[in-house]
């Protein structure tokens, strides 16, 4: 919404400065968006008179002007047609930015000929499209005022955000009742003009809706008006709206543009004698179409309300007006329309037809019900005094809706939102101001809600108003209560966990990405999604359709995004949710993480002592018994089984578990098809970690931790080497060393695995086996018996041999 | 029998002058056998002390076993003299070139990217204002995300150009990507009675792709529910947060009323800034930064979940993660939080151990 400082001025008495006005705007809720005051921006520019312009030695087409500014003479070539001796035009001296170009006026030399400064046109000025030639100002032009004065442009432009609950402040009246509450001055009476004819409207105006629809168009006022001579708005209209914007086409045209903005009042003109028969607000029918003011054809349908004559549909109501019925320079009898339209009803045809209006604007946010009778009569008003003619009698269907409404307001309701104790004399100040009615004990007074404030219907609304006018700043600041002695810890348990896998990942050397939820609907197939449930009906772009199933396609495309910038090192991981379903419950949280090229958990990249290692499975597997270990899970009772999903490679990935069913994470290297499909170089290996899957930890009653086990005797250690099937698992190796001893065994590792040619399909699995006594040190015959249990378990657990 | 005597003085004077002379440990060890070792001469006098009548035996007894003491010391120290040198010949043929750089641990390139770390921030500064964190789903119904905020059915932000929607179900509704995080606080006041005290960040969704705009982000939401909590009670958290966040010891506020359907009055926050060059100071100065929402809740919210607005009351406020994060570390582009830039990660991200407390301070 714009307007300026001297419309502002038409309705508010005041004397207050324009940054005073327009911070007190931004503080009430009207939020200046800008201040484009013309009178800075052309001050340089002034009107001068050309004292001699002769032809210019060198150039046919220029001319060399002596230029008096009223306070010394200048020399400039200009090539203006129209530039000729004793003219007044507009001069800019040497330094000036000319805001049509957005150049910086220099001194200079043209063909041989000094130029200082310059006569500037319309176009330059950023005026208008004019470059025909200079502007020429009427001889009787004082000499060295400035330009901005001559035009009337010394009037600054205001644009201020409107919020939707505030369709009355969509006219400058409403803001300047606004600005008169908060103390910016007075409001001035409006005009109201009694415009009634002596004859009746010879075009009937009619409302046909059934019961359902009446509320779409409930009032249809109008007032014909004979024997107009259209033309050009006066000056002083035309200026206001070529500041806001908008540009002056005739009397008629402008006079609906400016009380729009004036009174946030939308009218319409026709063009009497192009209408044929009554006129009629109705609701449309599907194949009726028209053609709009802006020169399309829109159709219509059931839902949208129409304006039609007898013969056709003349336009949207409270949309736009059809081209056809429309005034022109030749137009001499008019009828002027003043309606009420339906905000919702409004919205929805703008938005089927796709039409923006100051109309439509106006009546989506609510217009005010009781200005259908003075807008007319306003408008009539004007009709008469721009273009002559006479009126009719007020002509109107319908009726206005009794909007009145009646609130019970108990003024400590201010102090008990707010904490503001205002006396109840400047709580009802500043409601009168704003145009409510009081009435009432003051405990509980009787509020009615002026006919403009459709947003307003409680006495939170009121607390609102109140608080708005007076301002947050007299707010006093109260603490709230703190908690009492020290705070609890307040993460969830999820919460908890998603943070110990952030650090943890962070801590090895893995950088957190956050990538879209949305992945193309390849991706999510390949990641085992792309559910119907889950593809968005209106994605912003054919790559972000589906909700994502893993986290693995963002990082995948993000690590190749990295070494398509020329890094290859890559590790990454992003804790977040993927999406199973559209029900809350098929939102689970992971932590994945993903690394490619040297980027190894000791190292990244390459180094003098030697590189970092190429991360295989076994990279991706520690990182998921890292997360799983900061989640609180049993490691040492994980299982790996070989059921990861069919997006890694199926001999060197695996599942983490607990039982059979409890699935904590999938790690391995990724599937080299997936990878070429995405278009991403391998090899990748990631770890996907269900971060919910583990059940809660049972609550403990102490933080104690149990006892330490520091056993006095030494332990022993013992060497063993198994030749086994290729295809035994070292799973099953440790598993049944561990428990040929329970008591005894406290600890096996494997410290080499060998596989080769040599060894003809078998290989070769390595242990070291701790031995733990408790009570006495062990002889070397109870030594030996224990290593006769180890490789009887192991042989009749795997079917392998100790190798001699 | 003074021979003997003067053979004792002779000799201590040819071991000295040998253990002086012996350049290494071997040819100490020589010398030590030659004087000490079975045959050596020293071993020969004092066996011939065995063949000694007794006064000859006290004469020549202390003569000889000081002669060996002092033999015996004086070998020793010279080992260790000949020990410290072996050792300085060998370590001066051990140099490194120290100039070489480490082996640097992986560690020390791991990030925690700036939206999870203010997300922390947050955390660290609601908890001890006695907040819980509050979560809900990103697809959400159009109840919880709308409806019950008090959003009308035909307000603009419901359209498609605004929202993204699933496809109709079988029953007419429509899923949708939670625009803002709002409807954590319905599902909180559904779940609990007041008092209620919670902050509630994560991810919400825009149809939205441009310079400033991108089609997710990050969203915390507060609020607070009791029966007194009032406007004043907001500006003071709001202003408290604002300067243990921003690490200032004041910062100018200004509220600006303004129209959220979910509260009223609602307010836009601006805070005070001062720009240098291109870096912006957050708390003083003549410029003013929006900066958030908020408001009391309003009394169809509050109806909305069971609660009458007659007793209960309290306030609510949103701001977006990424963009405090852009204002406090000086981030020019909201796109690049999520174009997973290795090179941008590593600059505006967090070290692992970089853990937020009010006790240590929010940052380094």
């Amino acid at each position: 919404m714009k307007f300026t400082l001297n419309w502002l001025k038409d309705h508010l008495e005041t004397d207050e400065s324009l940054e005073a006005i327009a911070d007190k705007l931004s503080l009430i809720g009207l939020e200046v968006e800008g201040i484009d005051n013309p009178a800075e921006t052309f001050a340089p520019f002034k009107t001068a008179r050309v004292v001699k312009a002769e032809q210019h030695p060198n150039a046919d087409r220029l001319r060399v002007c002596i230029v008096d500014d009223g306070n010394t003479q200048h020399q400039v070539v200009c090539g203006a047609p129209n530039a000729r001796t004793g003219m007044v035009g507009v001069f800019a001296p040497t330094g000036t930015h000319i805001p049509g170009t957005g150049m910086d006026l220099k001194p200079g030399v043209i063909r041989g000929v000094e130029s200082n400064g310059m006569l500037v046109s319309e176009r330059e000025m950023g005026l208008s499209d004019d470059h025909e030639g200079i502007i020429d100002l009427p001889g009787e032009t004082t000499i060295g005022i400035p330009f901005a004065e001559v035009l009337g442009l010394d009037d600054p432009v205001i644009e201020v955000g409107i919020t939707p609950n505030r369709g009355d402040c969509l006219g400058v009246r409403g803001i300047a009742r606004d600005l008169a509450a908060a103390g910016m001055g007075k409001l001035k009476p409006a005009e109201a003009p009694q415009v009634d004819g002596s004859f009746d409207s010879p075009v009937k105006i009619e409302l046909t809706f059934d019961a359902c629809t009446t509320h779409v168009c409930p009032v249809f006022a109008g007032i014909y008006v004979k024997g107009v001579k259209n033309g050009p708005s006066p000056a002083w209209v035309q200026r206001r709206l070529k500041a806001i914007g908008l540009r002056p086409i005739n009397a008629l045209v402008d006079i609906t543009n400016y009380l729009s903005y004036d009174r946030g009042r939308p009218l319409h003109v026709y063009d009497a004698d192009k209408l044929t028969g009554s006129i009629r607000a109705r609701m449309g029918k599907t194949g009726e179409s028209f053609e709009a003011l802006d020169g399309k054809t829109y159709r219509v349908d059931e839902s949208m309300c129409v304006i039609a004559d007898d013969a056709s549909v003349l336009g949207l109501g409270g949309i736009m007006g059809g081209e056809n019925s429309g005034s022109t320079e030749d137009t001499v009898n008019v009828l002027i329309e003043s309606a009420l339209f339906d905000p919702k009803v409004t919205a929805r045809t703008g938005r089927a037809v796709d039409l923006q209006s100051d109309a439509r604007y106006r009546f989506e946010r609510g217009v005010d019900p009781e200005s259908v009778v003075p807008g007319v009569r306003l408008a009539a008003q004007m009709v008469i005094d721009f273009c002559g003619g006479t009126a009719s009698r007020l002509a109107m269907a319908g009726e206005v809706p009794d909007a009145d409404r009646v609130i019970d307001f108990d003024i400590t309701q201010v102090k008990r939102l707010t904490g503001l104790d205002l006396h109840p004399v400047e709580i009802k100040a500043i409601l009168r101001d704003l145009g409510f009615l009081i009435s009432g004990p003051e405990d509980t007074l009787k509020v009615a809600v002026p006919s403009w404030r459709p947003d307003v219907h409680e006495s939170a609304d009121l607390v609102e108003e109140v608080t708005r006018i007076v301002g947050v700043d007299r707010v006093p600041t109260v603490p709230i209560a703190m908690p009492d002695g020290v705070p609890q810890a307040v993460l969830t348990l999820a919460q908890t966990r998603a943070h110990n896998a952030r650090r943890t990942l962070a801590a090895r050397g893995l950088v957190e990405a956050v990538t879209w939820s949305f992945i193309s609907d390849e991706d999510a197939t390949r990641f085992g999604g792309g559910g119907a449930n889950v593809r968005l009906s209106n994605p912003i772009s054919s790559d972000l359709t589906d909700m994502r199933p893993s986290l693995l396609p963002g990082l995948i495309a993000a690590a190749q995004g990295n070494v398509n910038r020329g890094m290859n090192d890559v590790a990454l991981f992003e804790i977040g949710a993927t999406y199973h379903g559209d029900e809350p419950e098929d939102q689970v949280e992971m932590a994945t993480a993903l690394r490619r090229g040297l980027s190894g958990i000791e190292r990244t990249g390459r180094h003098w002592s030697g590189a970092a290692r190429t991360p295989d499975a076994f990279d991706a597997k520690a990182d998921a018994i890292a997360v799983l270990t900061a989640l609180g899970a049993p490691v040492d009772n994980l299982q790996v089984s070989r059921s990861a999903p069919a997006w890694y490679h199926p001999g060197r990935s695996g599942t983490l578990q607990l039982g059979p069913k409890m699935i904590l994470a999938h790690f391995g290297e990724l599937h080299p098809g997936v990878l070429d499909a995405m278009d991403a170089d391998g090899p990748i290996v990631a770890c996907e970690v269900f971060l919910d899957a583990l059940p809660a930890p049972k609550a403990r009653a102490t933080r104690a931790k149990p006892a330490v086990d520091l056993p006095e005797l030494m332990a022993v250690r013992r060497d063993f080497a198994f030749l086994v099937d290729a295809s035994v698992e070292a799973q099953a190796l440790l598993r049944a060393a561990k428990g040929a001893e329970k008591a005894l065994v406290s600890d096996v590792r494997i410290f080499d695995v060998f596989e080769g040619e040599a060894l003809k399909g078998a290989k070769s699995i390595a242990i070291e086996v701790t031995l733990q006594p408790r009570e006495k040190t062990l002889t070397e015959k109870e030594i030996e018996a224990v290593g006769e249990r180890i490789v009887a378990q192991v042989t009749k657990a795997t079917g392998g041999t100790l190798r001699g | 029998m003074a021979s003997i005597a003067a053979n004792i003085e002779q000799l201590e004077s040819t071991l000295g002058a040998a253990i002086t002379e012996a350049g290494d440990e071997a040819a100490l060890e020589a010398v030590r056998v030659g004087a000490l070792g079975k045959k050596g001469s020293i071993s020969e006098l004092l066996r011939a002390l065995g063949g000694m009548s007794p006064e000859q035996r006290q004469e020549f007894g202390p003569l000889i076993n000081g002669l060996k003491t002092r033999v015996t010391d004086a070998l020793g120290a010279r080992r260790d003299i000949l020990k410290a040198k072996a050792l300085d010949a060998r370590l001066a043929t051990e140099t490194v070139d120290v100039t070489l750089p480490v082996r640097d641990p992986a560690i020390g390139l791991g990030r925690v990217h700036p939206v999870s770390q203010v997300a922390d921030e947050l955390l660290a500064i609601f908890a001890d204002m006695g907040f819980s964190i509050a979560e809900g789903p990103h697809i959400e119904n159009d109840n919880y995300n709308f409806t019950a905020l008090n959003i009308p059915e035909d307000h603009p932000a419901r359209q498609e150009m605004d929202t993204f929607y699933f496809p109709e179900r079988a029953d007419g509704t429509r899923r949708l990507l939670r625009t803002h995080t709002s409807p954590v606080q319905i599902r909180t006041m559904l779940g609990a009675k007041p008092p209620i005290r919670i902050i509630a960040p994560g991810r919400v969704f825009r149809c939205d792709y441009d310079q400033t705009h991108t089609p997710m982000f990050h969203q915390v939401e507060g609020l607070v529910i009791d029966k007194q909590a009032n406007l004043g009670n907001l500006k003071w958290v709001l202003e408290e947060f604002l300067k243990a966040f921003f690490e200032v010891p004041n910062v100018k506020m200004r509220f600006r009323a303004s129209h959220f359907p979910f509260t009223e009055p609602s307010m836009e926050v601006d805070v005070g800034c001062t720009r240098v060059g291109n870096e912006l100071k957050i708390g003083e100065g003549d410029g003013w930064l929006e900066i958030l929402g908020c408001g009391m809740v309003h009394p169809n919210v509050l109806r909305n979940v069971g609660l009458d607005p007659a007793e209960y009351q309290g306030f609510a406020w949103g701001m977006g993660i990424d963009r405090i994060a852009m204002l406090k570390y000086g981030i020019p582009d909201l796109r690049t939080f999520f174009a997973s830039d290795l090179r941008w990660l590593r600059h505006y991200g967090f070290a692992a151990l970089d853990m937020p407390s009010l006790a240590g301070g929010l940052s380094r």
